[in-house]
């Protein structure tokens, strides 16, 4: 069984527009603070365009740049990220506290309130949290999609 | 009216169980555990709603507003930002769940040959 | 009133789309009407004034329609089910339904529970009192962020959405866990045995 990957009009297009659902997963993740979204949704839509290309092109070519071992690298990495912003919240005095907003002084805290910079350790977290989600699911389909049924490998046919 | 919306709720989460109590095939009882958590997190939702009620984001200032002014405005008119919260966690774990109860679902089949649980509550694998 | 009406109207659609998902015989299409329960819910989030709801719950079916395709390996149905079984489950269910739907009339009666449209945000005569109204009122003043839901789940409620992490973290290892043996050694030539393989 060779997971060959779909014709010629599905790969043209999953090259087309790939990149532009991953943007789309990371915009969705990073202004979560200003507009409906969140890291959440961000990071199953970022996981679905990888599985786009999966399906598009067939498992054994993409397997050989995206091993499973990659994605659960970035997998700890994002849990890392969150533990990393949690701990330094003790900058400022306990755990999760927002430290960046303690640092920057209570009265700055609304000035730059609905641009890209804004709500201290928020936009972080949900980018943390973008990676995590994402590269979890992708090496879950990674996983299933591996699996081969005993009874269909060549020398168990009868 | 809000009695109707309650009720059809809990039609949904019975409709759920009857799927994992009495149905034989895993993938129906996969399909259960899903409508029962579609069920819940419905439930959960339909408690914060306040009618005519606005989403929780705060809108731009406009031009003589003040940052209170428009919190105290949003506070009077949003619709409960709590169980959102919550239920957004819940609907990220429900696919966590799916998936491990998918990966169980493709062992068993690979060990017993078959989906239904007659066969495999036979055990002869 | 006109969105409770169609909040009714597609709660329905959502029953007898599960109906349809749970007793039709072909299982792809059943896990297909499943897809159409969970895109209703998503258009009733958006219509409960919960857009960052919708948006997920939208994305996550999706991903589990994906799932739940590549589990579906036969097509059929094929248990049978005695009429006597279906009898006992009916009434027991009947018998749940209606004592669930008496317990919660009779909290909305007493008051622990609000009524439908009118949420108690700061705490009332029998409900503790809640943080809803602090939230709502101080979220953008205190962390600088304009989405309230956001800022409640990473800078109020920040360890439960650790707690959440952990959750995801523990059932995709046991995916990875569950299909771990089988997917190494079917990649070498000679193949192991189904009885050793599937230990």
């Amino acid at each position: 069984m060779k997971h060959p990957g779909m014709t010629e009009i599905v790969r043209n297009t999953a090259r087309l527009i790939t990149g532009f659902i991953a943007l789309f997963g990371i915009y969705i993740a990073a202004t979560g603070h200003l507009s409906p979204g969140g890291g959440f949704a961000g990071g199953v839509i970022l996981a679905a365009a990888g599985v786009l290309v999966v399906l598009a092109f067939g498992r054994t070519v993409v397997t050989a740049q995206l091993t499973e071992d990659r994605c659960h690298v970035w997998d700890a990495a994002g849990a890392l990220g969150f533990l990393a912003i949690a701990l330094l919240g003790f900058l400022a005095g306990g755990f999760f506290i927002n430290f960046i907003n303690v640092l920057v002084g209570k009265d700055k805290i609304t000035v730059s309130l609905h641009k890209l910079m804004s709500g201290g350790t928020v936009p972080l977290a949900n980018l943390a949290i973008l990676v995590k989600v994402g590269a979890a699911l992708l090496g879950a389909f990674l996983a299933l999609s591996a699996f081969r049924s005993v009874s269909s490998r060549p020398e168990n046919k009868p | 009216m809000s009695n109707a919306i309650y009720l059809l709720t809990f039609l949904l989460l019975l409709v759920g169980v009857y799927a994992v109590v009495a149905k034989k095939n895993v993938i129906k009882i996969i399909i259960g555990l899903l409508i029962i958590d579609y069920a819940v997190n419905m439930l959960l939702v339909l408690v914060g709603y306040r009618r005519g009620g606005v989403a929780p984001i705060l809108e731009p200032l406009g031009e003589d507003q003040t940052l209170e002014a428009a919190s105290a405005d949003l506070a009077a008119r949003a619709v409960d930002p709590l169980p959102q919260a919550m239920v957004l966690t819940s609907i990220v774990i429900g696919l966590g769940l799916t998936a491990l109860m998918v990966a169980m679902a493709i062992r068993l089949y690979e060990k017993y040959k078959t989906f239904d649980m007659n066969e495999i509550r036979k055990l002869r694998g | 009133m006109g969105i409770e009406y169609l909040i009714v109207v597609l709660i329905g659609l959502m029953v007898i789309g599960a109906l349809i998902a749970i007793e039709m015989r072909d299982l792809l299409g059943s896990v297909i009407a499943l897809g159409a329960v969970g895109f209703a819910l998503g258009v009733i989030d958006l219509l409960l004034g919960a857009p960052d709801l919708a948006i997920t719950q939208v994305v996550v079916e999706v991903f589990a329609l994906v799932l739940l395709i590549r589990a579906v390996r036969t097509r059929e149905d094929t248990s049978t089910q005695q009429p006597r079984d279906t009898l006992r489950t009916g009434i027991v269910l009947l018998a749940g339904g209606l004592l669930l739907a008496a317990v919660f009339a009779a909290l909305v009666s007493a008051g622990h529970m609000p009524a439908f449209g009118e949420p108690i945000l700061a705490g009332g005569a029998n409900v503790p009192p809640g943080v809803s109204a602090d939230y709502l009122a101080n979220a953008a003043k205190e962390t600088g962020a304009a989405n309230t839901v956001m800022a409640v789940l990473l800078d109020y409620r920040a360890y439960d959405t650790l707690g959440e992490a952990t959750v995801i973290f523990a059932a995709v290892l046991g995916t990875y866990a569950l299909l771990r043996h089988i997917g190494r050694k079917s990649d070498r030539p000679g193949g192991a045995e189904p009885e050793e393989a599937a230990r």
